[in-house]
């Protein structure tokens, strides 16, 4: 597969600690330009798509994402999203999505109240976003998850909006792809693992495509994604 | 400065620890009566967590010596192995047992801060953090809230920092319950030309502290690792210390981007004895002297008095020397990171450390005098009037029903996977962990080469209890065994040791046998000591703990893929490497079937050991081992069932056919004989491997075939896959909930 080469931003706010390994896919594994964006940058211009990492911004302290949303490079993220621009926000980087409200709910506590980091299996529900375009719908993704708050939560009228606007992306089902109750690692409502905005350009995700898109690492799955979204 | 009565000040000084003797010295020393800050700070420095003062005569058995070593035990705050291409690994392990056992969350936590910060003040990246827990029976609901309080805490700052928690052990035991045992390793890499050092030079170089403001917490919290945990130490609290691992992040980076910079002259961290510690020993390291001013200090409360300041363990802090004319660079790098950074002193020309505040003296000594001139003790020793007399004899263990025993001892909490702890644990972070915890021993690759690395920890206390020097030559053995098993190469250890107290002569003789037997092993391997640390005083009102040697073994193995212990396709042979022998002493099985804690420990024979470790690292680099397991707790069958279901993705089963050792049917499926290792090849490959093992010495026997639904204990018994899969992964989550 020949893969355009594009420019990234993999933003960094004070204890991001998975912005590295997503350089290291986009960059070294998928041969794409990266620049590493500090929180308090202010231009994203030269830019075709923006991460944000998983880790612990600022600590968590608060509400997980809530002290990040302030960051200088917040504001112009919504201007860049806004203008119709990819975004992926992986774990920690939803949990921010949400907090600045291009992605609507939010997170509680794993129902275990436990931190969870094992592999998941997710069902795709919807091949209509940049980065699911070249997946099937109903496709089964091997990924892992690692984190304390990925149990998603809206209220009534909201979940049925993003049912409606099929915004749910991703859901946390069995190897066979079925939403068994065993399945759901965090409680997450309706199974909710990833998620997008109307536009369909921004997309949340709890999973770590970046730590399963290489074979060594016992998954590629993550890499479709990643790929997609190139294509 | 203040004076005394010469009794009183003793006194104080007897309540710091400090015996008369000391005392004396240090009065010789200073050639006037101390200040209470001074005797606050030998205190400290000469307590035995900082000191080492018995443990010290004992190490200098080990081995520190060899071709890969670029920094030698004691000579930083980790040693340094080369492992080419420019590149060195940088490990030490170290206990925070006291903390944990009064304050498990946030005792395990900081265990984890401190020696992430060994780490990167090297100018190392932690890449990986692995973990040794001891703990008292998990029936009781004390052991089940302490085991829970640590995994949160190592969860809480490990995840945080983003160093992936890939493995370690966990075992129980009754002799822990009132002193667990909370061991952190951490592994980092750096490049040769980008290791720092932890000492001051250059007069008038500034002295600059970075971090959290310094509080009250962790006062004395040497000192207090450095004596018995009683009733009362549940008062101790205030001598644990508060974590925050956000702060430390900043700190890493901050630290390895001003060390990118190349304007840090030495840096070191405030860990045991804080500031006192940090400052005597960059200095005397530099061979120089130091002037602080504590009232530039940063603090977290008011009114704290200059011994406070220099006592306290406040965590998250550094102290870097800086190169002088280079402030502005540095200070970039600190306002960056939104990090507090304060000059408080400068580096004189030797040997003195003097201590201010707003002008006044408050204390002053040269600065070797806390460290390489602490007092050193020859312990005496004496060997236990009832070693070797608690064996068992064999008439007296029944035969069990084997099905039924097997059960028990695959879930058992020592043997059962530790999954509801390590998903607890971010492993995956940083994307280099390729074997993950579970599927054998955990390794990491290292980015940009062909080179990874295995890295695990081990150490047996009912051995050791039983028999000390044996049981450390075991420690050695099994870690340098699973280090082999993955197809690395043993580089180096670091060393943990959890003894009771060394002025008990029995304990002390147990640290010696243990150590003597740690360094024979050690020194037929020719794996270099690069590190460690000794915790002695693990004792509650029940008594001692029994002696655990933690192991923390490093092995690097390059240009090929590591091998798991997973068996893996249908037909492939099963074959045991090494010999069984009756052992069914000290066992895992004696323990859990007959509840006896009873000798003798396996023999161990370093020759053959070694012999097994040839064989199956240069099988393996010819790509014909698909798998390969150690035997240990559990002993055969344990092993056998463990290969089938490690694997997530693909639990298989195994037809193991007759096996005609003349034996007792325990001993075969449970004992704990030494020196073996399962192992599975292409079902061609059997005989040619089995000739070629015996050949080079090491008995090979073909055990059956892998395949099926159904674990296959020849004619003795059989177990479906699912059932051993459920029992081996649920059983922790039965006693504990979720």
């Amino acid at each position: 597969m020949i893969l355009r080469r594009r420019s990234f931003g993999v933003v960094v706010f004070p204890g991001s600690n998975c912005d590295d390994d997503c350089r290291y896919v986009l960059e070294d594994v998928l041969k794409q330009k990266v620049r590493m964006v500090w929180h308090k940058e202010r231009d994203l211009s030269d830019l075709e798509g923006v991460v944000l990492p998983g880790g612990f911004s600022y600590g968590d302290y608060l509400r997980c994402g809530a002290i990040a949303r302030g960051s200088p490079v917040m504001k112009e993220l919504v201007a860049f999203a806004k203008k119709g621009k990819p975004v992926i926000g992986i774990c920690n980087g939803f949990q921010i999505l949400l907090e600045a409200g291009l992605l609507p709910g939010a997170m509680l506590r794993n129902g275990t109240l436990r931190f969870i980091c094992r592999e998941v299996h997710l069902r795709v529900e919807t091949s209509r976003t940049p980065f699911t375009k070249t997946l099937r719908q109903g496709e089964v993704l091997a990924l892992p998850i690692a984190h304390n708050e990925g149990n998603y939560f809206a209220d009534r009228s909201t979940l049925e909006a993003i049912q409606a606007n099929h915004q749910i992306v991703f859901r946390y089902c069995d190897a066979a792809g079925e939403t068994t109750e065993g399945s759901n690692p965090n409680g997450s409502l309706a199974h909710i693992a990833g998620l997008c905005n109307r536009q369909r350009n921004v997309l949340g995700m709890m999973p770590h495509p970046e730590r399963a898109s290489e074979p060594i690492l016992g998954s590629a799955d993550g890499r479709k994604i990643f790929e997609s979204f190139l294509l | 400065m203040t004076t005394m009565t010469l009794k009183k000040v003793s006194e104080i000084a007897r309540h710091h620890g400090v015996t008369d003797e000391e005392y004396q010295k240090i009065v010789a020393t200073l050639g006037r009566t101390p200040t209470v800050t001074e005797i606050g700070m030998y205190g400290v420095m000469y307590s035995e967590h900082c000191s080492y003062k018995s443990s010290r005569p004992v190490l200098r058995l080990f081995p520190t010596e060899g071709p890969r070593v670029l920094i030698r035990a004691g000579e930083e705050n980790a040693g340094a192995l080369d492992i080419g291409d420019g590149l060195a690994v940088v490990f030490k392990i170290e206990s925070h047992n006291h903390p944990s056992a009064v304050e498990p969350f946030q005792g395990a936590a900081t265990g984890v801060g401190g020696i992430l910060r060994d780490i990167f003040t090297m100018g190392a990246r932690p890449i990986a953090l692995l973990n040794s827990l001891r703990f008292g029976l998990l029936s009781k609901p004390h052991v089940q809230r302490l085991l829970k309080g640590v995994v949160s805490g190592i969860s809480f700052y490990g995840n945080c920092m983003g160093v992936p928690t890939i493995g370690g052990e966990i075992a129980f035991d009754e002799s822990y319950e009132g002193n667990p045992l909370v061991n952190v390793l951490c592994v980092g890499i750096v490049r040769h030309k980008g290791l720092v050092k932890g000492s001051a030079k250059g007069v008038g170089n500034p002295v600059v502290y970075l971090g959290a403001a310094t509080g009250r917490d962790g006062l004395g919290g040497a000192s207090f690792a450095s004596r018995e945990l009683t009733e009362g130490s549940e008062s101790d609290r205030p001598a644990v210390q508060i974590a925050d691992p956000f702060l430390e992040k900043l700190l890493l980076e901050a630290c390895l981007e001003l060390i990118q910079t190349g304007v840090v002259v030495g840096i070191q961290d405030m860990g045991a004895a804080g500031l006192t510690c940090a400052t005597c020993e960059t200095a005397s390291r530099g061979g120089m002297g130091m002037d602080v001013d504590l009232a530039k200090v940063p603090r977290r409360v008011e009114g704290m008095t200059p011994y406070e300041v220099m006592l306290s363990e406040s965590q998250e802090r550094m102290l870097v020397i800086i190169q002088k004319g280079e402030e502005k660079k540095a200070e970039a790098i600190f306002k960056k990171w939104d990090l507090h950074a304060v000059k408080i002193g400068e580096v004189t020309r030797g040997p003195l450390l003097r201590i201010y505040e707003n002008g006044s003296l408050e204390a002053e000594m040269p600065a070797s005098s806390l460290t390489t001139e602490a007092p050193i003790y020859e312990r005496p020793a004496r060997r236990p009037d009832n070693f070797g007399k608690k064996n068992l004899s064999l008439e007296d263990i029944p035969v069990p029903d084997l099905a039924k025993s097997f059960k028990a001892l695959l879930g058992s909490p020592t043997i059962a996977n530790k999954r509801w702890v390590y998903e607890q644990y971010d492993h995956m972070v940083r994307t280099d962990t390729v074997v993950l915890p579970g599927e054998g021993t955990p390794v990491i690759r290292v980015k940009g080469t062909k080179k990874y690395l295995a890295v695990t920890t081990d150490g047996n206390g009912t051995y050791a209890a039983l028999d000390p020097y044996r049981g450390g030559m075991i420690a050695v053995c099994e870690a340098a065994r699973n280090i082999v098993v993955s197809g690395a190469e043993p580089i180096g250890l670091s060393d943990c040791l959890n003894f009771g107290s060394p002025e008990d002569p029995e304990v002390f003789w147990q640290f010696k046998e243990c150590v003597r037997g740690m360094a024979e092993a050690c020194r037929a391997f020719g794996i270099p000591v690069t590190g460690g640390n000794v915790s002695f005083y693990n004792e509650s009102p029940r008594g001692a703990i029994d002696p655990t040697p933690v192991v923390a073994m490093v092995g690097l193995l390059e240009g090929f893929s590591p091998v798991t212990g997973s068996f893996k396709k249908e037909g492939d042979a099963v074959i045991l490497l090494g010999e069984t022998r009756e052992e069914i002493g000290a066992s895992e099985y004696l323990k859990v079937v007959h509840h006896r804690k009873l000798g003798p420990v396996p023999a161990i024979d370093l020759t053959q050991e070694k012999v097994l470790h040839r064989i199956l690292l240069s099988e393996i680099r010819k790509g014909r081992v698909k798998s390969a397991h150690d035997l240990s707790e559990g002993g055969l069958a344990v092993a056998l069932a463990e290969c089938c279901v490690m694997n997530p993705r693909a639990p298989i089963g195994v037809r193991i056919r007759k096996i005609d050792f003349p034996l007792r049917s325990d001993a075969i499926w449970f004992g704990e004989s030494q020196s073996r290792i399962l192992i599975s090849v292409d079902g061609k490959e059997k005989e040619n491997f089995c000739r070629y093992a015996k050949e080079a010495g090491v008995p090979a026997t073909a055990l059956g075939e892998v395949g099926g639904n159904t674990i296959q204990f020849g004619k003795a018994f059989s177990i479906s896959v699912q059932e051993a899969e459920s029992i081996w992964k649920e059983s922790l989550r039965g006693i504990l909930g979720g």
